[in-house]
């Protein structure tokens, strides 16, 4: 019983791969490669790969804030943000989701579990109010839901000293930001959280679509509002009445 | 404690001066990135990267202190000196992380039962614990039982001791700091983003530096082995070993915004970043949970049953199919996403086909107990390592099923993959390495296992949670997927979406119930591993039976 492998003397390769342990782990790296050559390095050359759709731009340096939060907070680990082209799915959240609406996004927050509903669309759909009301206590507004309550984000200022670094890391791996959108971050970052700031006009310029957050009198950002303006661009970069206007935007 | 032997022959060798320097060097950068820390998280793993280089630099110190003048003898008596001490670490911190994770997994099936248990915290919300416990079951329990087995599979099977007096201690206290960072990270909020591979880039660049070491350490034990052959249980550890370092490299390709800063962006982007995801993500399953734990069964379950592999030829066919086909299945997790179809539907096909080398491995290890079945009656230890397979044969047949792209529209973004997965790692993984810890535990540290009894129970009542478990979840997947696609005769759709939340209720508390007697299961043989270090060494016990020999 001293033996736990019945040894057939085999010949050839195979004999030689498990006598010699550096052959053995070149073999295993050749054949562990060529699935992901073959599915991966496609991806980046073949060009319909990502659809040419107008109006999908970086995000603001709020929503990146936001962006980030979700992040932090795992969101994606309850909410997709994929749209499958399944009737019930473009009935219930709009469009489908196409590559192109996340291009920029560094990570993909595609998802694989809904616990909630998918998010692909959410933008535009309630309103700053409500996500606010939601997020404090998602059960006033939905009595059911089981989300967990996020009040510590109203109550938190928003960090934002580091978004400029975060926004020129993101140039280097191919997000378009321009020097104008990097230079006036900070400037941008406290327009969009302000109906009446000056630089409204002109952030608005550098981010079409951006949702302008409307709470008066307020001291400061807060997490809460980077968190609900990245939801309220989500989805809503694209107009798909462009491409095909019986397209299901919007319909629930 | 004084060591008795002459000092002045000691002499202090490169690997020794060469490993304190390293960290006197990181405690020193450690230190001065805690002083200007973007966040104070960053701060606090710096700090931790700082204590950990000094308490290191200390135990280089006193290890050397304490040793003998000569390096441990390769043989004593003709026979390999074989190295424990990493492997009784590693097979101790597995039942810590275990229950650990375990623990977490319940805590957070109870959130979605009852979502007053998130309190309202950032620390333990939902999605900052999630991440918690998969990282805690998979990595932190799953990846100290392969370090433990394959330390101790690779020097019997090779009949030669562990390369290396400190590089083996690095890698199971580095690996287990690893674990360290990325848990507090996530509980503060440090996170890639990325489904199981959520650490952030400079617990990364730990880890890497750790895993490069145990490839070392794995390659240099094969190198000067006394047997002509590598045993079948090693090609399983080496593919595992050298598949994550490439799938991890491939997933972590980022750059930090500043050395400061904990925040890291990967160079990857939407479609291409979601198939390199679940290319690193499906093979993390493939080989972390896969292959590594193959590794396991390949040695454990003929030493167990007392005989030897079914068929050596189905083995070598098992091996280089499962490891060539695995790497192709990811895409199976982007059905009717925005990835291109051509990439789904191969992801599909290898998924169907994967199916086959799986089967041939599970028969391989069932048909190993021939001769031996009537074991099962009476030794519950084997009996886990058989059901264990049965398992794995269960949930790779369920997986090529859910990879069939209509049985996705289906099952995909519910409850149905989380069952699915739980079969597995509940099943197969827990199971397997439970098993292989209730072998492994006696023999390194030379006691007989304290109750059979218990381990009949941590059996029975593990074996009965799980069948809750996935029960519920195939209920619950199913319904919801059937629920959101549910039209009235009007053609409406018939339920919203919290409607289908509200539905799967029962289910999630059953589920939850599940996963509490799968953790009562894994407390029980915590306190049997308790009560079995608590006797008195036994030095007939290291030749527990069935006596672990070497393969030829």
């Amino acid at each position: 019983m001293s033996d736990i492998a019945r040894n057939t003397p085999t010949g050839g390769l195979q004999r030689r791969l498990e006598t010699n342990s550096i052959l053995l782990l070149l073999a295993i790296l050749l054949l562990v490669s060529i699935g992901g050559i073959i599915e991966i390095t496609p991806l980046f050359y073949l060009h319909n790969t990502i659809e040419k759709v107008e109006g999908v731009r970086p995000y603001s340096p709020l929503e990146l804030s936001g962006y980030n939060i979700y992040v932090r907070e795992g969101c994606y680990t309850c909410h997709s943000q994929m749209i499958r082209p399944l009737r019930d799915e473009v009935e219930r959240y709009g469009h489908y989701s196409l590559a192109a609406e996340s291009m920029y996004d560094h990570p993909f927050q595609w998802g694989s579990k809904r616990n909630g509903p998918d998010l692909a669309r959410v933008g535009g759909r309630y309103s700053n109010d409500w996500h606010r009301d939601h997020l404090r206590d998602p059960r006033s507004v939905v009595p059911t839901s089981i989300m967990p309550g996020y009040p510590f984000l109203a109550q938190t200022p928003l960090d934002a000293a580091h978004i400029v670094e975060q926004m020129k890391t993101l140039r280097i791996v191919g997000v378009p930001y321009t020097d104008a959108q990097i230079d006036n971050a900070a400037a941008d970052l406290s327009a969009q959280s302000a109906p009446d700031d000056p630089g409204a006009e002109a952030m608005r310029r550098r981010y079409p679509n951006a949702v302008v957050y409307d709470q008066a009198g307020k001291n400061g950002i807060t997490e809460e509002d980077a968190l609900i303006a990245y939801l309220q661009h989500l989805g809503v970069s694209v107009n798909f009445k462009l491409y095909d206007d019986k397209a299901a935007v919007n319909v629930r | 404690m004084a060591p008795t032997d002459a000092p002045a022959t000691k002499s202090v060798t490169v690997s020794e001066a060469a490993t304190t320097l390293l960290f006197i060097a990181l405690a020193t950068l450690a230190g001065f990135i805690a002083s200007r820390a973007h966040t104070p998280a960053y701060a606090f793993h710096a700090a931790l990267f700082a204590l950990g280089s000094i308490i290191a630099v200390f135990a280089l110190l006193k290890r050397y202190e304490l040793r003998d003048v000569e390096a441990p003898a390769q043989f004593i008596d003709g026979r390999p000196n074989y190295n424990y001490g990493p492997i009784r670490f590693c097979a101790l911190a597995a039942l810590f992380w275990g229950v650990a994770g375990f623990a977490v997994g319940l805590y957070i099936a109870l959130e979605l039962a009852f979502p007053a248990f998130n309190l309202d915290l950032p620390w333990i919300n939902f999605g900052r614990l999630r991440p918690l416990h998969t990282s805690a079951v998979i990595f932190a329990f799953g990846g100290n039982v392969l370090l433990a087995t394959s330390f101790y599979v690779v020097q019997r099977t090779c009949r030669t001791r562990l390369a290396g007096e400190i590089a083996p201690w690095f890698v199971v206290l580095g690996y287990n700091f690893f674990i360290l960072i990325a848990g507090t990270g996530y509980l503060l909020g440090v996170t890639r983003g990325h489904e199981y591979a959520e650490p952030e880039w400079y617990a990364i660049l730990w880890l890497v530096v750790v895993w490069v070491v145990y490839l070392i350490v794995f390659l240099a034990t094969l190198a000067k082995r006394e047997e002509p052959h590598i045993y079948v249980a090693n090609w399983f550890y080496l593919a595992f070993i050298v598949t994550v370092a490439v799938l991890v490299l491939g997933n972590n390709a980022e750059i930090p915004i500043s050395v400061f800063s904990p925040k890291s962006v990967i160079v990857w982007a939407g479609v291409q970043d979601a198939m390199i995801q679940w290319w690193y993500g499906h093979n993390a399953v493939g080989f972390f949970l896969t292959a590594g734990f193959l590794g396991i069964m390949y040695y454990f379950v003929p030493k167990r049953a007392e005989r030897p592999i079914y068929s050596y030829r189905l083995s070598i066919v098992h091996f280089w199919a499962l490891i060539f086909l695995y790497i192709w299945a990811g895409p199976h997790h982007l059905h009717y996403t925005a990835l291109p179809d051509w990439a789904q539907t191969l992801g599909m096909t290898f998924s169907i086909m994967l199916w086959m080398p799986s089967w041939g491995g599970m028969i391989n290890g069932l048909m190993t107990l021939s001769g031996a079945w009537d074991r099962l009656r009476t030794d519950p230890v084997l009996r886990m390592l058989v059901v264990s397979v049965a398992f794995y044969g269960m949930s790779t047949f369920e997986g090529p099923l859910m990879s069939v792209k209509t049985v996705n529209a289906l099952s995909h973004y519910t409850d149905w993959g989380i069952g699915h997965v739980h079969s597995g790692s509940l099943g197969w993984v827990g199971f397997v390495s439970f098993g292989a810890l209730y072998c492994l535990i006696p023999w390194v540290f030379g006691r007989k296992l304290y109750s059979l009894k218990l381990v009949d129970w941590h059996f029975w009542i593990a074996t009965i949670g799980i069948v809750f478990y996935i029960s519920a979840m195939w209920v619950a997947g199913i319904m919801q997927g059937l629920m959101w696609r549910a039209y009235t005769p009007q053609g409406f759709l018939e339920y919203s979406f919290i409607e289908t939340t509200d539905a799967l209720h029962p289910e999630y508390v059953i589920r939850a119930a599940g996963g509490g007697l799968f953790l009562i299961g894994a407390l029980i043989m915590v306190y049997n591993i308790y009560k079995t270090l608590r006797a008195p060494s036994a030095a007939s016990a290291t030749e527990f039976s069935p006596l672990p020999a070497p393969a030829q």
